[in-house]
């Protein structure tokens, strides 16, 4: 995944009543957890992969060793569910 | 125990805990210039000069954000209508709101597409009434729509909003989905509802003539179901969502009373969905109660929320909380009583009033009603035109 871009039908927005990031789209709306939020936080059309758990290992310094496997895992799920584009 | 802590306790048990509305339905004309006799619009309409003005639509759209409502729906009737439909999308979009225009195309120019783009709309779903512009023209009762509706999904694709096609299928036109299924394509929609319709206002006046045979409704889905098969996730997402009267379990209506949607009508009724005002329960308005105070505390809203007003069989039942009884509404239309159980499930002591309804052959007691009786196109050449040529339809 070299270049990763939020596939732009969906909006990712933080919800003050849901005290949480949410996922929006025509009519929908999906709930996202913490970690699924910073990931998604992190897509920003330039960075690959690789670059997204450099950022989240530099803001989370005492994230556990296996956040690497979480990232891939979650940016396959998003990619499956097309919230997210890969190049 | 002091008198003022059981009075607490008793309002805290007839009012179960009620999270956000998180999807408001703002509809804000029922006028529209299409006249479809499947329309779930009520029978009858509120005049223009009762309408909300852009003051009061402004204040509900506050309070239902800042009670955590997200998702918007301008809807109608045609909410291009409103003259003032850009400064209400403005305002929601500053707020914070996901704003969705569910429109039929009509009226919509460029110049406006363009400013309702810069007032921040999200996304524009638009209907047709079919893929053909005969029967398009001839369902809606409006001539060159098909042609208008055709150059507006260009334009939405232009303007680059995210673009859902919604399809009402109906026994007139379900035979034909393959051609909706080419034309969603042609069209670049992102999603498309292939919406079988539902029998509210409008549409159960007409049920008669509407509904689909499930011979009709089998073909149809088996045809989406190849179409998505050789398109292997290729292109538009279809959701095709069958009528309610063929299944052997209700809908869990908008996912349960007062729980996720709050509609308020172009009147300023608070509804807790577009069809409630046929029931026999008094609903409150805008004009005079805030959101916060109608979403918690009012009767209407309350009286079916949660599971403790279930009537039996519900009450035993392990699928109450998939489905919360189904539907107020169609539980009032067939059974008379809207405490029942919704008659779809086969667990009602009225399911057979779904059968009688489905396997009805009997003569048609009226003919199908246009919305409204000024038609462009006379009803007659609507009954025997496009339910004749489809001779598959196995109750005629």
């Amino acid at each position: 995944m070299q270049k990763i871009t939020m596939n732009k039908l969906y909006k990712l927005q933080f919800e003050k009543v849901q005290d949480s990031y949410v996922l929006l789209f025509p009519e929908g709306m999906i709930n996202l957890n913490p970690s699924a939020a910073e990931i998604l936080l992190q897509v920003d059309g330039k960075k690959s992969d690789q670059d997204i758990i450099k950022a989240l290992h530099l803001k989370f310094p005492d994230a556990p060793d296996d956040l690497a496997e979480d990232v891939l895992d979650f940016l396959r799920h998003a990619q499956s569910k097309e919230w997210i584009h890969c190049e | 125990m002091s008198k003022s802590t059981v009075n607490e306790t008793i309002k805290k048990q007839s009012t179960p805990s009620a999270g956000p509305p998180l999807w408001l339905l703002a509809e804000l004309t029922y006028e529209c210039p299409l006249h479809c006799p499947y329309c779930s619009n009520p029978v009858q309409m509120t005049a223009r000069e009762n309408e909300c003005d852009t003051e009061t639509w402004l204040k509900v759209l506050s309070q239902g954000r800042e009670m955590g409502a997200v998702q918007l729906g301008f809807s109608g009737g045609e909410p291009l209508l409103r003259k003032d439909l850009e400064v209400l999308v403005k305002h929601a979009s500053d707020l914070g709101f996901y704003t969705n225009l569910i429109t039929s195309g009509i009226g919509l120019t460029e110049k406006r597409i363009k400013a309702l783009k810069e007032a921040g709309l999200d996304h524009i779903q638009l209907s047709f009434q079919a893929a053909n512009a005969d029967a398009n023209d001839l369902i809606g009762n409006k001539r060159h729509s098909f042609s208008q509706k055709l150059h507006i999904a260009k334009l939405i694709k232009q303007y680059d909003y995210p673009m859902v096609l919604n399809f009402c299928l109906t026994a007139q036109n379900i035979d034909a989905i393959e051609e909706v299924l080419e034309l969603s394509h042609e069209l670049k929609g992102d999603f498309v509802e292939l919406a079988t319709v539902q029998y509210y206002g409008w549409a159960h006046l007409n049920r008669d003539h509407l509904l689909p045979s499930k011979d009709q409704l089998e073909q149809a889905e088996s045809k989406v179901n190849a179409w998505r098969d050789q398109h292997n996730g290729n292109g538009p997402k279809f959701i095709f969502v069958t009528p309610d009267y063929y299944e052997t379990r209700p809908k869990a209506c908008m996912n349960g009373w007062g729980s996720t949607f709050l509609t308020v009508t172009p009147d300023g009724s608070a509804l807790p969905c577009h069809s409630a005002k046929i029931l026999p329960l008094t609903f409150p308005n805008v004009q005079e109660k805030s959101l916060q105070e109608i979403w918690h505390d009012d009767f209407s809203f309350n009286k079916f929320r949660g599971l403790d007003w279930l009537p039996k069989p519900c009450q035993d039942c392990d699928e109450k909380e998939k489905d919360f009884g189904g539907c107020r509404c169609q539980a009032y239309m067939l059974t008379g009583d809207m405490h029942n159980t919704d008659p779809v499930c086969d667990k009602s002591p009225h399911h057979h009033l779904m059968a009688e309804i489905i396997n009805d052959t009997s003569p048609k007691k009226q003919p199908i009603f246009y919305r409204d009786p000024k038609t462009e196109i006379p009803i007659a050449v609507l009954d025997s035109k496009i339910l004749n040529s489809h001779p598959a339809k196995s109750r005629e």
